[in-house]
């Protein structure tokens, strides 16, 4: 592996990577969904894999989400790893039942007899001026879920390692990805097989006033605004969380230690959403350490915008730099 | 020609009420119709001490089979050693032709999930509560199947009810664009609680359904054994043979109808008139398999009374053998959730280990 050589990719050109890599590894992964074969994908994650690999392994589905989460759950019953693709996020609401009722229990309704490896991929969240219902972000619903794991990558090299590793788990997964930044910028992504391991954070930025906890699409703004504040003297910690169910409690745990002030950056709706469960984790786990109350930048308890507001209720730079200021400043 | 190449209203009758024969008796030999006979008689006693137990506490809500039993045993009898079955939750009598064990089903409905698991040798998916959901994974599972060269049928059970959902059709759908070795067999008993057939679709026929997705939908009396037999058979074999020119997913409707409550929380009398019910006691699938067996020389009188106790004494084990088993350990609610323990799931486990060890088990029992 010393010798692997490195491709400057997108993060969405990382998922195609991801896909294929596995694909020439096990030939019991099948790749199904909505325009995944010929077209390669609305976003062009499935590109070339139908040439590839066939149209019995890259399978262009009747238009019907709990079809395709539904028989991906008789699929891996029967032995194979199905990955299906739910055209965006904001779809999934029909394969919903199937998700939570089935996918997510079938291992402890069948005591093991049975087990359900797929990995569920759906482009998340907003911010590309997409159409009514195409841009949610939902992670909350499946974090929420026993038997699920719910993973979100925020770079190239994390989208292939951990979508590899969602590939191989062998229970359910939801991999959400931020469609946002799909293309908003490159990384270095070994060729060839590799893995990220699913429940571990990330420290992006290592600093020592305030710990900002963020995963997914926010990621880059959140660094953004982590940079730009070094300018009034505050030193932030950046910790992209990756997978959000499991939480990777110890790093948030071990990060707020460190600063004793925190801000939750994400643009899912506030009320019941992961910033809760890390703001409790942080009560339950450093309350001696903390110095000022857990600040969270999120989208509001409204229903997603069309796109000429959309800027008002994605965190911005500015609103993440004022989080991060409100969890400094406090005395 | 096939017997599942006809007029979907046309409906396939071997039996009539009286048990004569009014159609062609399908190739079965004498030792499957006993065992049809048997497996029947089995279901209905399993049925009535099982809605006794529910009504003594001795278990929780139950779904009754019972009119229902020609309809699931024949058709599971239809199945080859390696074909897989996908029940709706009141499959018991056709879970049990396959080899799942009666006490386990009892389990289940005592509230232990070590009654959902097949015993490793036995196809049989866990029971569907969420309505028709389980068409999907059985389509799926078909569809695998088929890519990885399997050489098996997959039959999947479904209510009138059932139909109303949008899984069916996703599910009937899926099997006729990908041409998966699937059998639909809609349990028609004529009412989804109380809501009567005539309200879930204003088809003429279920079967006829099956045109929409190009594959061939039958009807047949759900409450003639023969007659399920018959069909059932000729669609697993077209399931599995990829050259007979047809596609091979099958719908078949039986006709029939549940005697008894949808489950034991449910009053029937509210919303049917007993006048319908005698009706339709009248087409009784055991009466009518046992006068062909007596009227053919396969049944006597010594042989039904040794049928009799032969059932009598595999229930009654069957409950002994439920009520005697342990209850879960605690523990098991952490196990199998997944392949590993998660750090959240291990760090509730150590938590709930800790509190039963500090005050035990009374700590958790409110009364």
């Amino acid at each position: 592996m010393s010798t692997q050589q490195t491709q400057n990719l997108t993060l969405v050109q990382a998922v195609r990577d991801g896909l294929h890599t596995e694909m020439q590894r096990d030939e019991d992964v099948i790749v199904l969904g909505e325009d995944v074969g010929k077209n390669g994908g609305v976003f062009r994650a499935t590109e070339g894999l139908y040439d590839e690999f066939g149209g019995d392994r890259v399978v262009d589905t009747p238009l019907a989400e709990s079809g395709i989460v539904g028989t991906a759950v008789g699929m891996a019953a029967y032995g194979l790893k199905p990955v299906p693709e739910i055209q965006f996020s904001g779809f999934m609401y029909p394969a919903f039942d199937q998700i939570v009722s089935h996918a997510a229990r079938l291992r402890t309704r069948s005591r093991g007899r049975y087990t359900c490896p797929m990995v569920i991929r759906a482009p998340y969240g907003g911010g590309i001026r997409a159409p009514e219902h195409h841009s949610e972000s939902k992670e909350a619903f499946y974090a929420h879920e026993a038997g699920l794991k719910v993973v979100i990558p925020s770079t190239p090299y994390d989208t292939k390692g951990l979508l590899i590793s969602a590939i191989r788990d062998p229970d359910p997964v939801v991999f959400l990805e931020p469609k946002l930044i799909y293309r908003a910028f490159r990384g270095d992504v070994p060729e060839g097989e590799y893995t990220v391991p699913i429940g571990e954070a990330e420290v992006r930025r290592e600093g020592t006033d305030v710990s900002v906890f963020v995963y997914g699409a926010m990621t880059p703004r959140t660094l953004e605004a982590a940079e730009n504040l070094t300018e009034e003297g505050i030193d932030c910690e950046v910790v992209d969380l990756r997978t959000v169910s499991p939480l990777d409690r110890d790093a948030i745990v071990d990060s707020f230690k460190k600063t004793g002030r925190a801000c939750v950056v994400h643009e899912a709706p506030r009320s019941g959403g992961m910033a809760g469960e890390i703001t409790a984790t942080i009560q339950e786990r450093a309350l001696y350490y903390q110095e000022a109350p857990v600040v969270r930048v999120t989208g509001y308890d409204v229903p997603y915008p069309l796109y000429a507001l959309e800027d008002y209720y994605l965190p911005s730079v500015a609103r993440i730099e004022d989080g991060i200021r409100e969890a400094a400043e406090f005395r | 020609m096939s017997v599942l190449q006809r007029d979907p209203r046309d409906r396939v009758q071997v039996l009539d009420e009286d048990g004569s024969v009014v159609g062609e008796v399908p190739d079965v030999d004498d030792e499957t119709l006993l065992s049809i006979y048997r497996e029947m008689k089995l279901a209905r006693h399993f049925d009535t001490r099982a809605v006794s137990l529910q009504r003594q506490g001795r278990m929780g809500t139950y779904p009754p089979l019972s009119g229902q039993e020609g309809a699931q045993v024949a058709s599971a009898h239809a199945l080859d050693e390696e074909d897989w079955l996908f029940p709706s939750y009141r499959e018991h009598g056709a879970l049990h032709v396959r080899g799942f064990p009666l006490d386990r089903i009892l389990l289940y409905w005592m509230g232990t999930e070590q009654g959902n698991e097949a015993p490793p040798d036995v196809n049989t998916f866990p029971v569907a509560v969420p309505i028709a959901t389980q068409t999907l994974h059985a389509v799926g599972a078909a569809w695998a199947s088929k890519l990885k060269a399997g050489e098996e049928a997959f039959i999947v059970y479904f209510g009138d009810g059932g139909t109303s959902e949008g899984d069916t059709h996703e599910a009937m759908n899926f099997a006729g664009v990908f041409d998966t070795p699937t059998v639909f067999f809609c349990n028609n008993n004529q009412w989804a609680i109380s809501v009567p057939r005539e309200r879930q679709t204003r088809s003429e026929t279920i079967a006829q359904k099956a045109n929409a997705y190009g594959f061939q939908g039958v009807q047949v009396d759900g409450m003639d054994p023969l007659a399920v037999y018959q069909v059932t058979r000729a669609a697993v074999e077209k399931a599995k043979a990829d050259d007979s020119g047809e596609l091979r997913p099958t719908l078949i409707e039986a006709v029939q109808y549940r005697f008894g409550a949808h489950t034991t929380a449910d009053d029937p009398t509210v919303y049917r008139d007993s006048d319908e019910v005698e009706k339709w006691k009248r087409k009784d699938p055991i009466p009518r398999l046992e006068t062909f067996l007596r009227d053919t020389g396969r049944l006597d009188d010594d042989r039904v009374d040794e049928i009799e106790s032969e059932v009598q004494e595999t229930v009654a084990d069957a409950i002994q053998t439920a009520e005697s088993t342990p209850r879960p350990d605690p523990d098991e609610m952490f196990e199998h959730v997944f392949a590993e323990r998660t750090p959240d799931l291990d760090a509730q486990y150590e938590s709930f280990a800790a509190l039963r060890e500090e005050f035990g088990d009374d700590a958790f029992l409110h009364r």
